[in-house]
C-alpha cells in the first residue's frame, strides 16, 4: 500500500423516549401531521424554558457505558449558536466541553476502536422545500439526540460498516433507540482523509465529511468512492478541499455540498437555563448495573452455554428478541431436544418468532424427531462410532477439508438405516469434532 | 376615597368586608390610567379586567378567600399573557400575541388577581431609564421631566401613580430596584430561582429574576408568597419551601447585624443620597441593630463582569427573533439591543471567549464569595439603591457607559443571585430616594422584616405624586 486512509465517525441516534428532550411533547413524530407535536418550548416561543428529560440523560449515559466510556460526575449543557430556519431558538442545546461520556472504545473483528465522546443534544425541525416556498415541521424539534464520536481509528470501509452495525445492535439491545435509518433515527457522518505518507503519525491537513447516508451499504460505497477520489487528487500533487459532501444514490457518488475552509464559530457557552448535572457514583453504578447483556457477551455465552457454533450464535444474537426466543425455547424443551437442534430449527426453517410460540416450536421438533423415531442418544452413539472407525475424518477436518463432513453424514445414515434430519446429524458431528 | 390608592392588604380587607367591590377598585384604577399621560402602559386590558373583577366579586360573595382575589395587578410587557399582546416594548414583537401564560401570570390569576394591563419598559428590558422603549419613554409622576428609572419603568410608575395596586417586574441588573427608588415604591428582586422565569421573555437567563412593585413592604411579602416556589417548567427553581413571609414582619430589628459596605459609599455617590441612607442606617442603630462597616472588595469589577455575561446571554436569547416567525425583521431591533447583540457575539467568539466570558465568570465567583464572606459577619447589608438621583430625559442617552454605571450598586445582587429589596427613604428636592437591603440566598423574609420596620416608622408610601 502506498497510502494511508484515516476515517472517523460521527453518528447521531434518536432516543425513543416518550416525550421530547426538554418538554412534554410526544417524541414519536414519524409520519405524524406536521406541527401537531409542539408546545412553546419546542417552538422556541418567547419566554419558554427547557427542562431536561431524565430518562434521556440516563439513556445517554448507558450508551456511553456500553461503549466503555468514562462517566464524569459533573456534566453540563451548552448552547451552540447558529442560524437556520429549522432551529427554533437560534441555538441548539448540546454539550461542548463536558459531555456525559468520554474516552471509550469498542472491539470489532479483534480490533479496538476509540470512542472520543458520547453527548446529548436536541434534534431540529424539518424543512421541506417546495418550488416557491419552504415549509417547517417542528414535530421533530427537541427530540432527544445522542451523538457518538469516534477517534480517527478506521482505515477501511469494511470496519466502518461493522462498527456501525455493532453500534446499531448495541442501542437496540439497550432498548434506547430503534436506530432505524430509513426513519432518520440513526444518521451516519464519516470524516475521511487520505495521506500518501504511509509512516506519518499526524493527521492530514484536510478532511471530508460525508452526509445524507441512510444505509450501511451506502456508507461503504461512499467511503470507497471518497478514497479513490481523494487519492486521485493527491496523486496529482494537490490537496483535496476541506468540505462537506453528500452521498448521491443515483449518481453512486459523493457530491460537494459546502466548502468548509474554516471551522464554524458556534460561540458555545454554558446553557444558563439548565443547572449542571451532578451524578452520584451510586447513580452511575446503578445505571451500569441495569444495562442488559450486550451482543458480545451474549454471543460468547451462547457459544459456551449452548455449545452453538459461532455462526449460529451470531445469527441468534443479532436481535434481542431472537435471542430471547431461542432461550425461551431451550427452557421449554426441558432437555428433550438439544439447544443445537433448536438453533438449527430456528435458523434453517426461518421461523417467524412472532407467529410460532417457543412451545409450538419445541412440539414441532419433538414430533419430527419421533416420526424419524430417532433418539438423540442413538444418534450420538452412531456419530461417535463413525468418528472412531474413521479417524481420517477428524484429521481431514482439522486440515480444513470440510467436505469430509458429507462423508461422515453418509456413514452415520448408513448405521442408523433410516431417514433423519441431515442438519441434525451434521451438527452432532461438528459438535463431536470440536 | 379613591380605591386605587389602597394597598393590597387594605383592599383585600375592604373587599372581604364588602365595603366596596372589585369592579369599583378596577374602575378607579382604569380612571387613574386614563387621567394621566405617563405612557406607563402599552396595553390596558379594560374589558377583560372588568369582566374578571365581576367574577371576583361573585367569588367574594360566595365566600371565597384568595390572597389576591379582586386585586388589580399590572404586568411588565415582558410577561407572556395568553391572548394579550406581549411586545417586550420592542417593534420586533409589535404584534405578537402569546398562546400561553407565564407561570407567574398563572399563579397571580389562580390567586384571584386581575391583570389590568401590560406596562411599558426599556425594549427587551435593556436600560436603566425607560428611554429605550420603542413605544416612547415612561414619565416619572413625581416630575415628568425626569426618568422613572428602568427597565421596569411602566410597572414602577403604574404603582407610584396609583394606576394599579401592584405590578410585576423583572430585575437582571437593577431593573426593579432602581425604578422603585426613583418612584417611591417598594421593589423586590428575589433570589435567583425563587420565582419561575417560565414565560417571561428572557434577557440574560443566568441573571434574570422575577419580582414586583408594591406600595408597602407588607404587600411585597403577600405578593411573593403567591409568586414564589418551584416550577416544573423552570429547571432553575429549587424545591426550597416558601415561608409565610407576612409572619416575618415583626417590626423588630433588635440584635440584627447589619453591614454597611464601604465600597458603596464612594466618590460618585450623590452626597445628599449618602446623608439620606446614613440616616436610615441610624434608624436601625437606634432600634437595636448592630451596624458594622464591611468590605465587598470586588464591587468595582461588578459592572465590567455584568457587561460581559449579560450581553453574551442577550445575543443568544435574541437569536430566535430572526424575522422568520415573529413578523418583524431583525432591523426592527433598536440601538441598545443591537449594541448588546454585537458585544455578546464578540465576547463569545473563538479567540475572545477566554479573555472575556471565561474571565467574567471567574469574577462572578469572586463577587459571590464577597457576599458569602460578608454574610458570615452580618445578617444583612444596607446600601443606597442608586448612586444618583433620577436624571432628566436625554441626559445619558448618548452615553451608554454613564447609563450602565447607574446600576453599579444593584448588579452585584444579580451576579451573586442574592435577593434585594428597595424601600423608600424619603425625598430630595421633590424626587424620591430608596435604600437597598441585601440578604443571603432565600432570605426574602429577613429583607421584609428589615424593610417593614423602617416603613412602619416613616410611612413614606403614604405620599403620592397627587397629594394636595
Amino acid at each position: 500500500m502506498n497510502h494511508r486512509v484515516i476515517i472517523g465517525l460521527e453518528v447521531h441516534v434518536e432516543l425513543k423516549t416518550k416525550s421530547k428532550m426538554f418538554c412534554k411533547c410526544s417524541a414519536d413524530y414519524f409520519g405524524q401531521k406536521p406541527n401537531t407535536h409542539t408546545c412553546p418550548v419546542c417552538l422556541g416561543l418567547p419566554g419558554a424554558l427547557p427542562v431536561p428529560n431524565q430518562q434521556a440523560l440516563e439513556w445517554c449515559v448507558q450508551i456511553g457505558q456500553a461503549l466503555n466510556c468514562n462517566i464524569p460526575l459533573f456534566s453540563k449543557f451548552d448552547r451552540k449558536n447558529y442560524f437556520y430556519p429549522d432551529l427554533a431558538k437560534g441555538y441548539q442545546i448540546s454539550q461542548y466541553d463536558e459531555p456525559f461520556c468520554l474516552g471509550g472504545h469498542i472491539d470489532i473483528n479483534g480490533k479496538k476502536f476509540g470512542i472520543t465522546r458520547v453527548h446529548m443534544e436536541e434534534d431540529t425541525g424539518k424543512l421541506t422545500h417546495e418550488s416557491d416556498s419552504s415549509l417547517i415541521d417542528f414535530n421533530r424539534s427537541g427530540v432527544p439526540l445522542v451523538e457518538i464520536v469516534t477517534e480517527p481509528d478506521f482505515d477501511n470501509a469494511k470496519d466502518v460498516k461493522a462498527y456501525l452495525q455493532k453500534l446499531q445492535q448495541i442501542v437496540r439491545y439497550l432498548g434506547v433507540s430503534d436506530a432505524d435509518m430509513e426513519k432518520g433515527q440513526m444518521r451516519l457522518e464519516p470524516n475521511i482523509s487520505v495521506s500518501l505518507d504511509v509512516n506519518s503519525k499526524t493527521l492530514p491537513k484536510y478532511k471530508v465529511e460525508v452526509k445524507n447516508i441512510n444505509s450501511f451499504g451506502f456508507v461503504e460505497k461512499a467511503i470507497n468512492f471518497e478514497i479513490e477520489r481523494q487519492l486521485e487528487i493527491l496523486q496529482k500533487g494537490e490537496r483535496p478541499a476541506q468540505e462537506t459532501r453528500g452521498w448521491n444514490e443515483t449518481k453512486n457518488a459523493t457530491v460537494s455540498q459546502r466548502l468548509k475552509e474554516e471551522a464554524n464559530d458556534y460561540r458555545y457557552f454554558p446553557e444558563p437555563d439548565i443547572p449542571p448535572i451532578r451524578w452520584t457514583q451510586t447513580q452511575i453504578d446503578s445505571l451500569k448495573a441495569s444495562i442488559p447483556e450486550l451482543p458480545d457477551e451474549k454471543l460468547a455465552r451462547f457459544q459456551k452455554e449452548y455449545s452453538l457454533s459461532e455462526y449460529n450464535a451470531e445469527i441468534l444474537t443479532r436481535e434481542v428478541a431472537f435471542a430471547n426466543y431461542f432461550e425461551e425455547a431451550v427452557k421449554v424443551a426441558q432437555e428433550k431436544t438439544t439447544p443445537q437442534q433448536i438453533a438449527n430449527q430456528i435458523i434453517n426453517k426461518k421461523i417467524n418468532i412472532d407467529e410460532i410460540l417457543p412451545a409450538e416450536l419445541i412440539e414441532e421438533i419433538l414430533k419430527s424427531n419421533q416420526t424419524n423415531d430417532l433418539d438423540i442418544n442413538e444418534l450420538k452413539l452412531a456419530v461417535k462410532k463413525v468418528l472412531k472407525d474413521h479417524p481420517q475424518i477428524a484429521q481431514d477436518f482439522v486440515k480444513g477439508k470440510t467436505s469430509v463432513i458429507q462423508f461422515a453424514i453418509g456413514q452415520v445414515m448408513y448405521i442408523l438405516k433410516k431417514k433423519v434430519d441431515v442438519n441434525l446429524v451434521r451438527n452432532m458431528i461438528l459438535e463431536e469434532l470440536k | 376615597m379613591n380605591l386605587n390608592n389602597l394597598t393590597i392588604k387594605k383592599a383585600r380587607q375592604g373587599l372581604k368586608d364588602k365595603q366596596f367591590s372589585s369592579v369599583e377598585v378596577v374602575k378607579d384604577c382604569l380612571e387613574q390610567i386614563k387621567k394621566n399621560d405617563l405612557n406607563a402602559f402599552i396595553t390596558v386590558c379594560k374589558e377583560e379586567a372588568l369582566e374578571q373583577a365581576k367574577q371576583a366579586d361573585e367569588l367574594i360573595k360566595a365566600g371565597q378567600d384568595l390572597p389576591l382575589l379582586g386585586i388589580p395587578v399590572a404586568a411588565k410587557d415582558i410577561f407572556s399573557t395568553k391572548g394579550i399582546k406581549t411586545t417586550a416594548s420592542s417593534k420586533v414583537l409589535e404584534n405578537y400575541i402569546p398562546e400561553y401564560d407565564a407561570t407567574v401570570i398563572t399563579k397571580l390569576k389562580d390567586a384571584g388577581a386581575i391583570i389590568i394591563g401590560k406596562t411599558n419598559c426599556d425594549a427587551w428590558a435593556h436600560g436603566s431609564s425607560g428611554e429605550n422603549s420603542d413605544f416612547g419613554p415612561v414619565k416619572n409622576p413625581w416630575n415628568e421631566e425626569y426618568v422613572p428609572g428602568g427597565s421596569s419603568s411602566g410597572s414602577a410608575v403604574s404603582v407610584a401613580a396609583q394606576m394599579t395596586i401592584a405590578a410585576t417586574g423583572t430585575d437582571t441588573g437593577g431593573s426593579i430596584r432602581l425604578p422603585a427608588s426613583f418612584t417611591n415604591t417598594v421593589g423586590l428582586k428575589p433570589t435567583y430561582g425563587r420565582v419561575s422565569r417560565y414565560g417571561v421573555i428572557a434577557m440574560a437567563s443566568s441573571l434574570d429574576t422575577i419580582g414586583h412593585f408594591t406600595k408597602t413592604v407588607e404587600d411585597s411579602a403577600i405578593f411573593l408568597k403567591v409568586t414564589a416556589g418551584q416550577d416544573k417548567n423552570d429547571a432553575t427553581t429549587p424545591p426550597t419551601t416558601v415561608p409565610d413571609y407576612e409572619k416575618e414582619l415583626s417590626g423588630n430589628v433588635k440584635g440584627l447585624e447589619i453591614g454597611v459596605p464601604k465600597e458603596y459609599f464612594i466618590q460618585g455617590l450623590d452626597p445628599r443620597i449618602k446623608a439620606n441612607i446614613e440616616s436610615a442606617i441610624k434608624f436601625y442603630e437606634e432600634n437595636g441593630a448592630e451596624i458594622q462597616e464591611i468590605s465587598l472588595p470586588y464591587t468595582d469589577s461588578a459592572i465590567a463582569c455584568y457587561y460581559i455575561i449579560q450581553p453574551a446571554e442577550v445575543s443568544s436569547n435574541l437569536a430566535r427573533y430572526d424575522g422568520i416567525r415573529f413578523g418583524n425583521l431583525r432591523d426592527a431591533f433598536g440601538e441598545e439591543a443591537k449594541r448588546r447583540i454585537m458585544l455578546g457575539t464578540f465576547t463569545l467568539s473563538v479567540g475572545y471567549y477566554d479573555a472575556y466570558y471565561k474571565k467574567a465568570m471567574k469574577i462572578r465567583t469572586l463577587i459571590l464569595q464577597d457576599f458569602a464572606n460578608a454574610f458570615k459577619k452580618v445578617d444583612a447589608i444596607i446600601t443606597p439603591t442608586s448612586p444618583t438621583m433620577p436624571w432628566k430625559f436625554g441626559e445619558k442617552i448618548d452615553d451608554p457607559l454613564a447609563m450602565y454605571l447607574s446600576d453599579a450598586f444593584t448588579v452585584t445582587a444579580n451576579i451573586a443571585g442574592i435577593p434585594g429589596l428597595t424601600v423608600p427613604t424619603g425625598f430630595i428636592d421633590g424626587l424620591p430616594v430608596g435604600m437597598q437591603i441585601l440578604a443571603p440566598h432565600f432570605s426574602e423574609g429577613l429583607l421584609f422584616r428589615i424593610g417593614n420596620a423602617f416603613e412602619k416608622a416613616h410611612d413614606f408610601y403614604k405620599h403620592t405624586p397627587y397629594e394636595s
